[in-house]
């Protein structure tokens, strides 16, 4: 354990970076995934054409997306922006699914009540549907944000530095200590921003809070488990 | 990394416009602007050090801006950056000024065709080879070289001391990292130079591993490796000049050259063969940290007050 | 786009079957880590979540563990087996990690397939008389296979991803090219490997997909259309599930 006294601004230094490197990707997911996810849900046609896409990328290993994808937007392979992209299209490729999911889960029956009492399109889909689907939304974000923090890692291979260069350096150097510890902060920071994400989301969806939660919870949990995400 | 951070700040600013366009409806783009150019501006006091992801190099580059700190310079570290194809640009466009480096590989690097492959030969080609913002300062005896290492038992029983030996042994796998297949002193080399005929295994990390254990004969091990002496290993000689010489040598902005070149022409010159090995296994073996290891190296060495 | 073109050129050259990375070895190295890890964790997980779906005990249990255990980086974890297990046997450090990382979707997909079946259906099968195992053999499980199909499908995904980052610690597969490109940078390899890759990739899903259709026994795709009619929108997000 000697490597961990001696080495703790390192480790300091490369959490923090690795926290920098997963975030950009999070929120953007996020944000592309919501009107992604609600074309697929609206139209029929949308919906199979970009559940394949999406299902398709997602199949791609990571070390493979970081290498075919700097031709195709033109920035160096060793490039930050490639990596941030590639973590991109991941993160939508998981929540563009759960949000169409999430809004097909509003019960047909709320939603007729919404229009019968005058709510126009826009304003029923943020004020009722939107809402609604927010559990089931939170849970596609938090396997998400979890995968992309897994990912980070592997980034290492193409220069881009993280928790991943004590996988590398540990290695090298033949010190379990430094890998056991990268391993051990790239789970502490999932579930740091896990945990962070669950926050916001009792925030911004009291109603969502223990007691009423029961069923909710349930389908939240299982969606994204049968969905399968985790690292490529 | 620092071409890296540069350009996490403009993704994160990216997601920071994005966020506002899509909350506020109103964006303005140049917030970006002076970001990106801050990195490649010519400051004349702080000295930004860098380091390749080796943990052996960032020791020296550790020791090199200690060093400068105890000489009364401004430094600033960007260690671990992953490999040349990143490095260079950014010591080419000034965004880092000093790097440890190795004569041969960077030659190679510059001039894959080169033919040099003296320590004095390399050193002189450099300096040619580099673009004209770059310079060298005084190459170190210390070096870290690919060399072909085989074990004490198989040396002994075949009666191996140099590659030229290895001659007519049948059945004989080279192990070393994947792009080892492809380079010049690879597999095709060994074969050329010396009538060699070997296979070749990609061992990556693993290669000392495979060697004590048998899956190779031959491995392909950094000089300056503390295994060659643990692990009890022979390096075998290269009459032929198969492998290029690689010093270490300190890679720098030639505007700065001048500045620095006292101060790190001395630790240079104190940094032995010897020595390099011992500092790798202080890393290895006593896991320090290169902090901590430099600070030693230079006190012992006279360097500090 | 002229690197695409070199970097199909690379997957034709007759070169590829030649030297010392042989196309037809390294892609055998990559599918039998794949199928090798595949069998061993279906082999444990299933029967496990089989368990935990018939019983409904352990369940929070294992959605904890499984949530967990996505957090884990693959690469990190390789390397962490490798040092526990010897740097020579670094393959057996390989198949272990990729069982480990299989087991969490392979659990899922076991448990949560005979979760979503219906409670009255399980209901009707005990009161005719089965026994547990017969509703276990005879009506979970065929009702369960699609689901099971999906978590063996993303499992199967998981391993040839990771497998690709095998080839760092020596154990070739088809990520060696692109080990072995970058320090060279010889781009057209990397992205024809990379290309390489990703087809597998897309094949492996394809061919799990085709199977997934395969199981839906026949009963259950009558039984679908008259459920949709009913409001059952727990039953509804169930069914969409398996086909990502």
């Amino acid at each position: 354990m000697n490597w961990v006294w001696n080495n703790l601004d390192l480790i300091g230094e490369l959490t923090l970076e690795h926290i920098r490197l997963s975030i950009p990707p999070i929120l953007l997911g996020f944000l592309i995934s919501i009107p992604l996810g609600f074309l697929a849900y609206r139209f029929k046609l949308t919906r199979g054409l970009l559940l394949t896409v999406a299902g398709l990328l997602y199949t791609i290993p990571s070390l493979a997306l970081f290498v075919i994808l700097p031709p195709i937007i033109g920035v160096s392979y060793l490039s930050e922006v490639n990596i941030t992209i590639a973590l991109t299209i991941y993160a939508v490729a998981i929540m563009a699914r759960s949000v169409a999911d999430a809004l097909g889960s509003v019960d047909p029956a709320v939603r007729q009540s919404a229009t019968a009492v005058g709510f126009s399109s826009w304003r029923r889909f943020w004020q009722v549907e939107f809402p609604l689907a927010g559990p089931v939304i939170l849970a596609g974000l938090r396997v998400a944000s979890v995968s992309t923090v897994s990912l980070v890692t592997v980034g290492i291979f193409i220069g881009i530095e993280s928790l991943g260069y004590l996988f590398t350096n540990g290695l090298q150097r033949r010190i379990f200590a430094e890998v056991l510890t990268g391993v051990v902060m790239t789970v502490i920071v999932a579930l740091l921003i896990d945990a962070i994400l669950v926050l916001i989301g009792r925030l911004l969806m009291p109603w969502t809070n223990p007691g009423t939660r029961r069923s909710a919870n349930r389908t939240a949990t299982q969606l994204p488990l049968a969905q399968g995400g985790g690292a490529r | 990394m620092f071409a890296a951070r540069n350009k996490g700040r403009l993704a994160l600013g990216a997601v920071a416009v994005g966020a506002s366009l899509a909350l506020a409806g109103c964006a303005s783009g140049d917030p970006l602007a002076p970001d990106s150019e801050g990195g490649s501006g010519e400051s004349n006091e702080t000295i930004v050090v860098g380091s390749q992801a080796y943990y052996s190099n960032e020791i020296i580059a550790e020791i090199y801006a200690q060093a400068l700190e105890n000489a009364g310079f401004d430094v600033e570290r960007e260690f671990q950056i992953g490999q040349r194809d990143a490095y260079l640009p950014a010591l080419e466009n000034g965004e880092v000024d000093l790097f440890p480096e190795y004569t041969g590989n960077l030659l190679q690097f510059y001039d894959a065709e080169t033919t040099a492959t003296t320590s004095d030969e390399v050193y002189a080609e450099l300096a040619d080879a580099l673009p004209e913002n770059l310079t060298v300062l005084d190459q170190s005896p210390a070096t870290d070289q690919d060399s072909y290492n085989v074990t004490a038992d198989f040396a002994e029983e075949n009666d191996v001391e140099s590659i030229a030996d290895l001659a007519g042994i049948e059945g004989l796998t080279l192990g070393g990292n994947a792009e080892l297949a492809e380079r010049p002193y690879g597999p095709s080399g060994l074969e050329s130079v010396y009538g060699v005929t070997v296979d070749f295994q990609a061992t990556g990390d693993t290669t000392v591993e495979a060697l004590t254990e048998g899956t190779i004969e031959i491995a392909n091990v950094y000089s300056a490796d503390p295994r060659i002496q643990t692990q009890d290993l022979v390096t075998l000689d290269d009459p032929e000049g198969l492998f290029l010489a690689s010093n270490v040598v300190p890679l720098v902005n030639a505007e700065i050259a001048d500045d620095i070149a006292d101060v790190i022409n001395e630790v240079s010159a104190a940094l032995t063969p010897e020595g390099l090995v011992a500092l790798n296994v202080q890393s290895t073996e006593d896991e320090l940290s290169s902090e901590d290891i430099a600070t030693q190296w230079l006190e012992e060495n006279g360097f500090s007050e | 786009m002229n690197l695409f073109t070199e970097a199909i050129d690379w997957i034709f050259s007759a070169e590829r079957f030649q030297g010392y990375n042989p196309l037809g070895l390294r892609l055998g190295e990559h599918l039998w880590f794949t199928f090798l890890s595949l069998l061993l964790a279906a082999a444990i997980a299933i029967p496990l979540g089989y368990l935990i779906g018939h019983t409904g005990k352990g369940r929070n249990l294992a959605v904890g563990i499984s949530g967990a255990a996505r957090a884990l980086p693959s690469f990190g974890l390789i390397v962490l087996l490798v040092l526990i297990v010897g740097v020579t046997r670094a393959p057996a450090a390989a198949v272990i990690s990729f069982v480990l990382l299989a087991i969490p979707s392979i659990l899922a997909g076991a448990y949560s397939g005979l979760e979503a079946i219906d409670r009255r259906v399980i209901d009707s099968a005990r009161a005719m008389g089965m026994t547990e195992w017969q509703i276990l053999w005879k009506v979970e499980i065929p009702l369960g296979l699609p689901l099971l199909i999906g978590g063996l499908r993303s499992g199967a995904l998981q391993i040839v991803a990771t497998a690709t980052l095998a080839a760092y610690i020596g154990l070739g597969g088809l990520g060696i090219y692109i080990f072995e490109g970058l320090p060279l940078r010889d781009y057209p390899q990397m992205l024809g490997s990379a290309i390489l890759i990703a087809a597998l990739a897309l094949l492996l899903d394809a061919l799990f997909a085709i199977l997934q259709q395969f199981v839906v026994p026949r009963g259950v795709t009558a039984g679908r259309v008259r459920d949709d009619r009913a409001t059952s929108t727990r039953r509804r997000a169930v069914a969409g599930t398996p086909a990502e």
